[in-house]
């Protein structure tokens, strides 16, 4: 099992590389040398030369690359390109506040997906199941930036009771968090519901309704232990695109997190920024779905064997 | 005597059925399926707008500004009511659907079929191509979504073109797993292995027996997905890297009428049920579509 963990551990630098490559190729494209951007359009030629030069922007693509990566291996991520205030510093800063909103976004999402998803598959066809399932497919389509504009507009600014932006207290998370929430939790309903009611008829399960097994144990014991295993690695890979949307929830609530931070440097052609944050995202990403790797083997005995075999 | 049972189609008529893969069946089970037509109803809705915009309403009610009537409700002369600058939201959200609803379906569809080559090639050959395939669009999905568009859309420019050049790298990756799958379970099957152990050749396989069974999953995949990518497109749009203003597009126009959303709130609430109204009909068709196309799949 370490072994296999240390493995996908190494396997993530390769793909951290890629991913560098990915940023810094497509910054490069990006018009007008950072230079420019950062001193305006009236700077003479000279200084802005001057100021790519000290960047090192006026070497070659492979080399800043390359240049890029070795400086990461020794722990620096750059300063910069504005604030001149080093990139793992802006990035740290931020962290809690946007890892802190993406879990109870997550945490959110899967507390209401679950049960609502395995209540409508064993009451398949009921009152309860049409209604959630109805919800669930107009939820989904939800976009999360207008569902926030319209949670802001009634409890913000209609009713004054939630706070509809900064950081400051666990209140002013609610409104962000249940924007993304919503919408993702309609999915994963979906998603437990089907993985569910295809595990309702497995023989295993006629099995243990055969031999007069108490139905709350069928389903708790046999039916939901199996269920979840796909749902599982939805809300792994969901993570991603939770941690991606958070881009645009921010900057609906106006949150200094790490997605605001993304859109300006963006917007600026901040490249150490924009690297140094996809590179986060990136392993962050890696690292959960490393955690859902691991999770599974501790739900499910066979795929313990098998990390315990010599095949890994 | 035991008597062979449910054989009665020849082979040929079999084959004809395999080969074509919407035939009347499908057809008829999405019929059947009332909310899948609703779904289909409006979509067709949406099409109409999409072709027939400057018919339902002229372009210049779109654009041309008129201060004296701003952020006017509903009437009978705007039946969505004005926006900050006093154009006509109806004819904004018509002629919306030309940048949304068309960056959806191209960008889908563009995706899906760049998607389907490298799947297939994939899926096909198998070993250390597969490999490298499938751990190259491993790595390019490990950057957000939303990043990864945002920062093609930075690297290109904006506008129509390059919105959707983004749309469909970041979305290539996801068609490719998803299809790929679809493509393993096929391969993967006793037929296909007849057909080898007959000798038929690579070509063949592909195309009369790969393609039709495996084109079920992707159709529904699309369907869903353009829903999916309007959202996103209106989402990029919507942080200011999408479509830009004065052109009509469902995000930006959010985007511009968020900050007077307290007094005028149908600024708001009109092109985001649009949004809603159109990402619904596609799931719906694409729901009926999965269940008409596969009955096995169907709850």
């Amino acid at each position: 099992m370490i072994r296999y963990v240390l493995r996908r551990i190494l396997v993530m630098i390769p793909t951290l590389l890629v991913v560098i490559f990915i940023v810094l190729a497509l910054m490069n494209l990006t018009p007008g040398s950072p230079a420019l951007i950062i001193l305006g359009q009236d700077a003479t030629p000279e200084t802005v030369d001057q100021l790519n030069r000290e960047l090192g922007y006026d070497k070659p693509f492979v080399v800043r690359y390359f240049q890029y990566v070795s400086e990461l291996l020794k722990g620096d991520m750059g300063e910069s390109y504005r604030t001149k205030r080093s990139v793992f510093t802006e990035i740290i800063t931020r962290f809690p506040t946007t890892i802190k909103l993406s879990v109870l976004e997550m945490v959110i999402a899967v507390c209401i997906a679950l049960p609502i998803g395995v209540f409508s598959a064993v009451k398949q066809y009921s009152a309860f199941d049409t209604v959630s399932t109805v919800s669930a497919m107009f939820l989904a389509c939800v976009p999360a930036f207008w569902l926030g504009l319209m949670l802001i507009l009634v409890f913000a600014l209609k009713l004054h009771l939630l706070p509809s932006n900064g950081t400051d207290t666990w209140v002013h998370y609610i409104l962000p968090a249940l924007t993304q929430a919503i919408p993702q939790s309609a999915r994963s309903m979906r998603m437990t519901r089907t993985s569910m009611l295809e595990t309702v008829r497995q023989d295993y399960i006629r099995m243990a309704r055969s031999k007069g097994q108490v139905e709350s144990t069928v389903i708790i014991r046999h039916a939901l232990k199996n269920a979840l295993m796909p749902v599982i690695t939805m809300v792994g890979i969901d993570f991603g695109f939770i941690l991606g949307g958070t881009i645009v929830v921010e900057k609906v609530f106006s949150i200094n997190g790490i997605g605001t931070l993304i859109l300006n440097a963006i917007q600026v052609k901040d490249i150490p920024l924009v690297t140094g944050c996809a590179v986060f995202f990136a392993f962050f990403y890696m690292l959960t779905l490393l955690l859902v790797d691991i999770l599974y083997a501790f739900i499910d005995p066979r795929i313990k064997a098998r990390y315990q075999g010599k095949t890994l | 005597m035991l008597k062979i049972s449910g054989s009665a189609e020849k082979p040929e008529d079999m084959q004809k059925k395999r080969s074509s893969f919407i035939n009347a069946d499908t057809w008829r089970r999405f019929k059947k399926n009332k909310s899948a037509v609703i779904g289909l109803v409006i979509f067709l809705l949406f099409i109409v707008c999409l072709i027939f915009a400057d018919l339902i309403v002229p372009y210049q009610k779109a654009i041309e500004q008129n201060l004296r009537i701003r952020m006017q409700g509903i009437s009978s002369e705007h039946w969505f009511g004005t926006d900050i600058y006093g154009r006509d939201i109806f004819a904004r959200i018509v002629h919306a659907t030309r940048y949304s609803l068309f960056m959806g379906i191209v960008s889908v569809v563009v995706g899906i079929v760049f998607g389907s080559i490298i799947a297939a090639i994939a899926g096909l050959y198998g070993g250390k191509i597969d490999r490298c395939i499938m751990w190259i669009m491993d790595t390019v999905l490990c950057i957000p979504f939303m990043l990864l568009a945002l920062a093609i859309v930075a690297a290109l420019g904006g506008g129509l073109q390059n919105l959707l050049l983004a749309l469909v790298i970041a979305s290539v990756p996801i068609y490719v797993r998803v299809i790929r799958s679809s493509i393993l379970t096929v391969v993967e099957s006793d037929f296909v292995e007849a057909a080898r152990s007959c000798g038929t050749p690579d070509r063949y396989i592909v195309l009369k027996h790969i393609l039709p069974n495996a084109i079920g999953t992707v159709i529904v995949q699309a369907t869903m997905s353009v829903g999916t990518m309007i959202i996103w497109a209106a989402a990029l749009s919507y942080v200011g890297m999408g479509i830009q203003p004065p052109k009509p597009e469902w995000g930006s126009m959010l985007a511009e009428g968020k900050d007077y959303m307290l007094n005028a709130p149908h600024l708001v609430i009109f092109p985001g049920m649009t949004i809603i109204l159109c990402c619904l009909s596609l799931n719906l068709m694409g729901d009926g579509l999965r269940d008409a196309l596969d009955p096995r799949l169907k709850d």
